[in-house]
């Protein structure tokens, strides 16, 4: 493995001016395959979901799946985008065996949208990402490579090839050339990216998990020196498959592109791979040639002409757009702008609705994501959503501090046991013992010891400075180890000693 | 009329992944000047108010209902393959990424 050279973020800023271009693929959530009537439900055997068509057998032909088409129409709306009055599919042609048919089927010149943008928020500030276009293909088979390194195409003897996934329709996104965002760039590519996830969602065109590859990002990134007008070369990072990662590519493509241009160097234009390991790329397949895919009109399928009434029925029924559900969520919750962004950042506002939705008060949920959860799934290198714990776990946590039963400190101890797999919150409170001491007796001696060994400040409390009271429930704390309710605890001090709190 | 190139040629077979020897590129050249200038003609009778045909048909929006059709079984799709393996197509080494 060569050693790559990478400059400082900040001087590689300081001497470049970064360009992006992002191309999305989304898995769409139909039943159905692009073109044929196969199932797209997925772990099924392989090659089990096959058929003529998409196994490209001589004398088959495809038919367009209308809710394929109806989704990317309705992508394209969300996105600000042109809908194609007239449109055609087109042949992709490239040597590959996972396309059984030797070509994709996609569109080329004739995209169904096109011409939109979508503005996304960095720091506090809206960013607009201009959309080139949005059109529809079909995805690709599964490769297992065997012989080589485990799973590496290299030193493979053979390959060996399931078609379950050959034809399920994917809707490619792709924005225009990202200028301006400076610094900010990686961010900005991966607020773009956290953006179209929730519209998609929003929409409920696909599940968009990226972890499942049902979302899948090619960062295309090029430097000019500061002030040149004409874009550099650029390299295209295929498959960057989580938020986190979309962030890393840009920032560890700037480092490379500024080592290799600051040293004289120049810039090939090749796919890399990227490696979430150590968020590092390493060179794929060189573009030398232009990509030569010998494009033209798939004969067997006519063209596609949504109806300027039926483009208005489905822009009628859109969902409320989450950026738009983000503003009413903030004002529904009392956020400043600052704390909507972080809870957006950690990827945690469906997870608090859920939370909310399943009794949990408003504060509380946003507490519990933001603090504890937040914390240990940066600690993790997770996204949040992937924690172990559901929603409904977390209300209930919310429920049990709220009805006495748990403190803070415990409640954290609870989620910490939920996330090791130790069970529902309450499994964890019996198995670990952590019910807050409620037990008057119990609670009464602890006070009465603590009074008796702590004279003096008692007698503090006793002539009225009622501040004292605090060292004293300290120690019956400590003697508790923390499962007491401080706040019954002063109330019963002050009744013991006699003074009014 | 244009005629095709042996590079041209060479640069298909290259796509396609054919070797091909050095008469066959003189060979297939000349074939395919043929049909290509076959093809330009009728680009000659067409005049600029026809435009190009890319479906004989006059239909547009021919859609299917998003309904799940019963596939092949695994047996069947795997019937004329040269070679399987763990019920998948075997295919020979892949030369070059993806």
């Amino acid at each position: 493995m060569t050693v790559i050279d990478l400059m400082p973020y900040e001087d590689a800023l300081t001497a470049y001016d970064p360009v992006m271009g992002l191309e999305v693929h989304v898995e769409l959530g139909t039943a159905t395959k692009m073109f044929c009537g196969c199932s797209t439900s997925l772990g099924a055997e392989p090659n089990s979901q096959v058929c003529p068509t998409c196994l490209g057998m001589p004398g088959s032909l495809p038919v367009v799946n209308a809710t394929a088409v109806e989704s990317a129409i309705k992508i394209g709306l969300a996105l600000n985008c042109e809908i194609a009055e007239w449109c055609r599919f087109a042949r992709k042609n490239y040597f590959y065996p996972d396309m059984p048919k030797n070509f994709q089927t996609s569109q080329y010149d004739e995209p169904i949208a096109y011409d939109g943008y979508l503005d996304v928020e960095v720091d506090g500030e809206t960013f607009r990402v201009e959309i080139e276009r949005a059109h529809m293909e079909e995805d690709t088979g599964k490769s297992t490579h065997v012989g080589g390194a485990t799973g590496r195409i290299h030193g493979a003897v053979h390959s060996l090839l399931d078609y379950n996934r050959a034809g399920i329709p994917l809707i490619e996104i792709v924005t225009k050339p990202i200028v301006g965002a400076g610094e900010r760039a990686p961010q900005v590519a991966k607020a773009y990216v956290a953006e179209l996830r929730e519209l998609i969602k929003a929409l409920g065109v696909s599940e968009a998990r990226m972890e499942m590859g049902q979302m899948r990002c090619d960062v295309n990134l090029s430097l000019r020196p500061h002030g040149q007008e004409k874009f550099g070369t650029r390299s295209e990072t295929k498959n960057v498959n989580s938020l986190r990662s979309v962030e890393r590519a840009a920032r560890f493509e700037i480092q490379r592109h500024a080592a290799v241009l600051s040293s004289g160097g120049t810039v090939v234009q090749e796919t890399r791979h990227f490696h979430e390991d150590d968020g590092s790329t390493t060179s794929g397949r060189i573009k030398e040639e232009a990509e030569d895919y010998r494009y033209f009109p798939e004969p067997d399928l006519v063209p596609v002409a949504p109806s300027r009434e039926w483009v208005e029925e489905l822009r009628a029924g859109l969902p409320e757009l989450p950026r738009v559900r983000r503003m009413r969520l903030q004002a529904d919750w009392g956020l400043s702008d600052h704390e909507m962004q972080s809870v957006l950042n950690a990827g945690a506002i469906d997870l608090i609705v859920a939370t909310i939705d399943a009794g949990a008060p408003a504060d509380q949920a946003r507490k519990w994501w933001m603090g504890e959860l937040a914390r240990r799934a940066n600690e993790d290198g997770t996204d949040i959503a992937a924690l172990p714990i559901t929603p409904a776990q977390v209300a209930r946590v919310a429920a049990l501090v709220s009805d006495g039963s748990l403190n803070d400190k415990l409640a954290r101890q609870v989620i910490e046991g939920v996330l090791a797999g130790e069970g529902e919150p309450d499994e964890v409170v019996d198995k670990r013992g952590l019910k807050v001491v409620s037990d008057e007796g119990a609670l009464g001696a602890a006070v009465d010891e603590a009074i008796a060994a702590n004279a003096g400040i008692a007698e503090k409390v006793r002539s009225g400075k009622v501040a004292a009271a605090g060292a004293l429930v300290g120690a019956v704390m400590k003697a508790t180890r923390g499962q007491a309710d401080a706040a019954r605890v002063r109330e019963l001090i002050l009744e013991r000693l006699g003074v009014q709190g | 009329m244009p005629g095709i190139t042996r590079e041209e040629v060479s640069h298909l077979a290259r796509l396609s992944r054919l070797e091909l020897q050095d008469e066959e590129l003189d060979h297939f050249a000349e074939q395919l000047d043929v049909i290509i200038g076959a093809v330009a003609r009728v680009g000659e009778i067409a005049a600029d108010d026809i435009p190009p045909t890319s479906h004989p048909l006059p239909l547009t929006n021919v859609m299917r209902p998003d309904v799940v059709r019963p596939s092949l079984t695994p047996e069947q799709a795997l019937s004329g393959a040269p070679a399987a393996e763990q019920q998948r197509f075997k295919v020979p080494q892949i030369l070059g990424e993806d």
